[in-house]
C-alpha cells in the first residue's frame, strides 16, 4: 500500500510524540509533579499510530488504562492531556478523570477506561450509531491482550459481528497484563484466533511496525466503511515500563526478552525502512523530533503553571439536570 | 504494650502483643487460616504474579496490589494460591461454584469497584443460593477489595459503596478500621458458612495499630466503642473511624466528649451498640465516606430515628462525600472526602460549641 508522503510525516512524528510525551511523564511523576497512576505505553507507538492514520474527527476511538498513545494518535492536545495528568483545571477533562480518564469528544474519542474491557461496548455503541445514522464513520476498540479474556469482549464482538458494525477491535498484545503473561492466560495461539467463533477476520500484525499496521488496518476500516462488518486485529508488542509507574517488571520478565523487543523499536525502525525508500531525509526527521521536544516541554509547562481546579467542579458534571445536588452532608 | 487511647481492645485491658501494619496483620491472618483448614484457598488476578514461569524462576511478582498476598505462594503452592485470566464474573462465579461444592474460597477483587465486573455472581448466585434451594446449601466465600478515595486512583478506582452489599440479603459485609480489626474479623469471615465481603480501605492498608499475640476472631455483626464519652455519639465505619477518632482526641482537647462507635460490620449490623450510645449522649454524628444518598449513613440514621427518637437532643447528623463520584485532582479529592476538621465542626454546630 502506497502511503501518502504527509501519512508518513504524521505517523513519524504521531510516534516520537508519544515517546516523548510518555518518558517526560514518568520523569514527572518521579517528581510528584503528576498525581495518581500513570500507565505508559513508550514501545506500543506504532499501534495507534498505524490505524489512527486512517481516521478522522468523524471516527471514534474507545481506550483504556493504557490510554495517553491512543489519545495522542488521535489528535489530542498535549497540553491539555498533560494538564489532565497534572490535575490541573485547563485538563481536557478539567482535572477530573487524571491519566486513566482522558477524552476528547471534539475529536472522535470517547474516553480512556479503567475498568479492563470496559471501553469495548461502548466502540461497539459508537459503530451502531455510525450505521444508524449512516455517517459512514468507523469506531475502533483498543484494548490489551489480558481484557480479551473479559466476557464483555466476548459479548461486544459477537454482537458486532451479528449487527454488521463498522468497528475495529484492536488488541494490542504487549504479552502481559500486569504480572501475567499471555501465555499463562490466554490458551490460544493468537489472540487473533479468537476471531473464529464470532466469523469475523482475525489478523495478526507486527505491533512494532508502523506501516504494517497501517496496511492491516486500513484493509479492516475499508471492510468497515464498506458495510462489511467488524475485524480483530491483533498487534504484537511490548511495553518498554512496568505496568504502571512504580512497577518493576523484572519481577516477571526477563531483561533479555525486553532486549529483543527494544531492538525492534518502532521509531528507528520506522526512519530505515523510509529512509532506505528514499521516503524521508534524516534531517525532516530531526526537524520532527525537535519541534516535538519543544512541544511536550511546553505541554509540561503549560500543565506545572495551570491553576488547580475551582473547589465548586467538584459539584458540576454529575448530571446534565438535577434537582437536589446533595453537595455533602456536612 | 499500647497506649490506653490507642487501644484496640478498649481502655483499661492490657494483653500482650505488637506493632503491625495492617498489610501484614492481614496476611498473617490469611497465612493461619490456610494453615488452620485445606478447603481454604485464594484466587484473583496477580494473587502470587508472574504465573506459569516457575521453571524460569519466577515464583512470586507482586502478590496482589498493596501486596497483600505477596509471599504466599511460595508456602502454600499454585493449588492454594490461584492466578486468574481477567474475568472477574468467571472466576468469582466459579469460586460460589467451588463453595457450594465443599471449598472455602478468598477471593481477591482488587479494587473495590470492579465488584462492577461480577455483581451478577453477588447478587444473583452468593446471595440467593441458600435460599432459593431452601436451606440445602452453605456458600462460605470471603471476597475481599480495596475501598476508598485519597490516593488520586480517580473515579473508577476510588468507590466506597458498600451500601449496595449490605442492602442485599444473604451477604455480609465487614469494614475493618485498623489492625487489630482486620485480623479479627477477617478471621471469622474466612470460619463463617456465609458469603462475606471484606471492604480494605485504601488509606487504612499501610496505617500501624496494636494487635494482640493470642488467636481471636471478632464476631460478625458486633461494633466496638474506640472511644468512651458522654457528650456526642460519632459513628465511624472503616477509613472514617480513624476520621472520628482523631476528631474525637481534639474535641476532648477543647471539653466535649465524644464517645465513638465502630460500626465493623454493616450487616449484620449492631443496632444495639449505636442506639445504647445515643441513649446516653443524646446526639449523634454519623461518618460515612460515601454518597448520602441510601447509604450507610442513612441507614444508620433511619434506625436511630426509628428506635430512639426519644432520647435524641437534636438532629441526627450524617457528614458524607457529596452525590458525585470521586474526582481526580487532589484538592478536589480531598474536599470530597469527610474529614477531621468536618466532623469537628459539624459535632460543635450540633452542640452549639
Ligand atoms: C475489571 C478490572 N479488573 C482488573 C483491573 C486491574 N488491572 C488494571 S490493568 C490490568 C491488566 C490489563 O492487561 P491488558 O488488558 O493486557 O492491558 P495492558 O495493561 O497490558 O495494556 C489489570 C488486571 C481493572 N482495572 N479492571
Ligand atoms: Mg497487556
Amino acid at each position: 500500500m502506497a502511503v501518502p508522503k504527509e501519512k508518513l510525516s504524521w505517523m513519524y512524528e504521531t510516534m516520537y510524540r508519544i515517546r516523548r510525551f510518555e518518558e517526560r511523564l514518568l520523569e514527572e511523576t518521579a517528581k510528584g509533579n503528576a498525581m495518581g497512576v500513570a500507565h505508559t505505553s513508550d514501545g506500543e507507538e506504532a499501534g495507534p499510530t498505524g490505524i489512527c492514520a486512517h481516521l478522522t474527527d468523524t471516527d471514534w476511538i474507545s481506550s483504556t488504562h493504557r490510554g495517553h498513545g491512543h489519545c495522542i494518535a488521535k489528535g489530542l492536545d498535549t497540553k491539555g492531556m498533560m494538564a489532565e495528568i497534572f490535575g490541573r483545571a485547563t485538563g481536557l477533562c478539567k482535572g477530573k478523570g487524571g491519566s486513566m480518564h482522558i477524552a476528547d469528544f471534539s475529536k472522535g474519542m470517547l474516553g480512556a477506561n479503567a475498568i479492563v474491557g470496559a471501553g469495548i461496548p461502548l466502540a461497539v455503541g459508537a459503530a451502531f450509531t455510525a450505521k444508524y445514522k449512516q455517517t459512514g464513520g468507523v469506531a475502533v476498540a483498543f484494548f490489551g491482550d489480558g481484557a480479551t479474556n473479559q466476557g464483555v469482549f466476548h459479548e461486544s464482538v459477537n454482537l458486532a459481528s451479528v449487527f454488521k458494525l463498522p468497528v475495529i477491535f484492536a488488541c494490542e498484545n504487549n504479552h502481559y497484563a500486569q504480572s501475567t503473561s499471555v501465555e499463562y492466560a490466554v490458551p490460544v495461539k493468537d489472540i487473533a484466533d479468537r476471531a473464529t467463533s464470532y466469523a469475523i477476520p482475525g489478523v495478526v500484525v507486527d505491533g512494532m511496525d508502523a506501516l504494517a499496521v497501517y496496511e492491516a488496518a486500513g484493509e479492516a476500516i475499508a471492510r468497515a466503511r464498506a458495510g462489511e462488518g467488524p475485524t480483530l486485529l491483533e498487534m504484537k508488542t511490548y511495553r518498554y515500563h512496568g505496568h504502571f509507574h512504580a512497577d518493576i517488571p523484572h519481577t516477571y520478565r526477563h531483561q533479555e526478552e525486553e532486549d529483543i523487543w527494544r531492538a525492534k523499536d518502532p521509531i528507528p525502525h520506522f526512519e530505515k525502512t523510509v529512509g532506505e525508500q528514499g521516503l524521508m531525509e534524516d534531517a525532516e526527521f530531526k526537524a520532527i523530533r525537535d519541534a516535538i521536544e519543544t512541544e511536550i516541554e511546553e505541554a509540561v509547562q503549560f500543565a506545572i503553571d495551570s491553576p488547580m481546579p475551582d473547589p465548586s467542579e467538584l459539584y458540576t458534571d454529575v448530571y446534565v439536570n438535577y434537582s437536589n445536588p446533595l453537595q455533602g452532608l456536612r | 504494650m499500647t497506649t490506653a487511647s490507642r487501644n484496640p481492645l478498649g481502655p483499661g485491658t492490657e494483653v500482650p502483643g505488637r506493632e503491625e501494619r495492617y498489610r501484614d496483620a492481614f496476611q498473617r491472618t490469611l497465612r493461619d487460616e490456610l494453615n488452620r483448614d485445606e478447603n481454604v484457598y485464594i484466587i484473583g488476578e496477580d494473587v502470587a504474579g508472574g504465573p506459569g514461569r516457575e521453571d524460569q524462576g519466577i515464583i512470586d511478582s507482586w502478590g496482589g496490589p498493596f501486596a497483600a498476598t505477596k509471599g504466599l505462594i511460595q508456602d502454600f503452592g499454585a493449588r492454594r494460591i490461584v492466578d486468574t485470566p481477567i474475568s472477574e464474573a468467571g472466576f468469582l462465579g466459579a469460586a460460589i461454584g467451588s463453595a457450594l461444592t465443599g471449598l472455602r474460597p478468598v477471593v481477591d477483587l482488587m479494587y473495590f469497584d470492579f465488584i462492577g465486573v461480577a455483581f451478577d455472581q453477588i447478587v444473583s448466585n452468593a446471595s440467593k443460593s441458600r435460599y432459593m434451594f431452601g436451606g440445602q446449601t452453605k456458600i462460605p466465600l470471603t471476597m475481599f477489595a480495596r475501598s476508598g478515595g485519597g490516593t488520586g486512583h480517580a473515579a473508577q478506582h476510588s468507590s466506597n459503596f458498600y451500601s449496595i452489599l449490605a442492602h442485599l440479603p444473604g451477604i455480609k459485609v465487614v469494614v475493618p478500621s485498623d489492625p487489630y480489626s482486620v485480623r479479627g474479623l477477617l478471621a471469622a469471615a474466612i470460619r463463617d458458612d456465609d458469603p462475606v465481603m471484606v471492604c480494605n480501605h485504601k488509606k487504612l492498608i499501610n496505617l500501624t495499630g496494636f494487635v494482640p499475640d493470642e488467636e481471636y476472631t471478632i464476631e460478625l455483626g458486633k461494633g466496638r466503642l474506640t472511644r468512651v464519652g458522654t457528650d456526642v455519639t460519632l459513628v465511624g465505619m472503616s477509613w472514617t473511624t480513624e476520621v472520628c477518632n482523631n476528631a474525637a482526641d481534639r474535641l476532648k482537647e477543647e471539653g466535649i466528649s465524644a464517645e465513638v462507635v465502630d460500626l465493623l460490620s454493616l450487616s449484620p449490623l449492631d443496632e444495639e451498640i449505636f442506639l445504647n450510645s445515643v441513649a446516653k449522649t443524646n446526639k449523634v454524628v454519623i461518618v460515612d465516606e460515601d454518597s448520602p444518598r441510601a447509604s450507610m449513613a442513612s441507614e444508620v440514621a433511619a434506625v436511630i430515628a426509628e428506635k430512639a427518637f426519644d432520647s435524641l437532643d437534636a438532629p441526627i447528623k450524617r457528614v458524607t462525600g457529596p452525590h458525585t463520584p470521586v474526582p481526580y485532582s487532589r484538592d478536589l479529592e480531598n474536599l470530597f472526602l469527610p474529614d477531621e476538621e468536618d466532623v469537628i465542626a459539624t459535632t460543635k454546630k450540633l452542640l452549639g460549641a
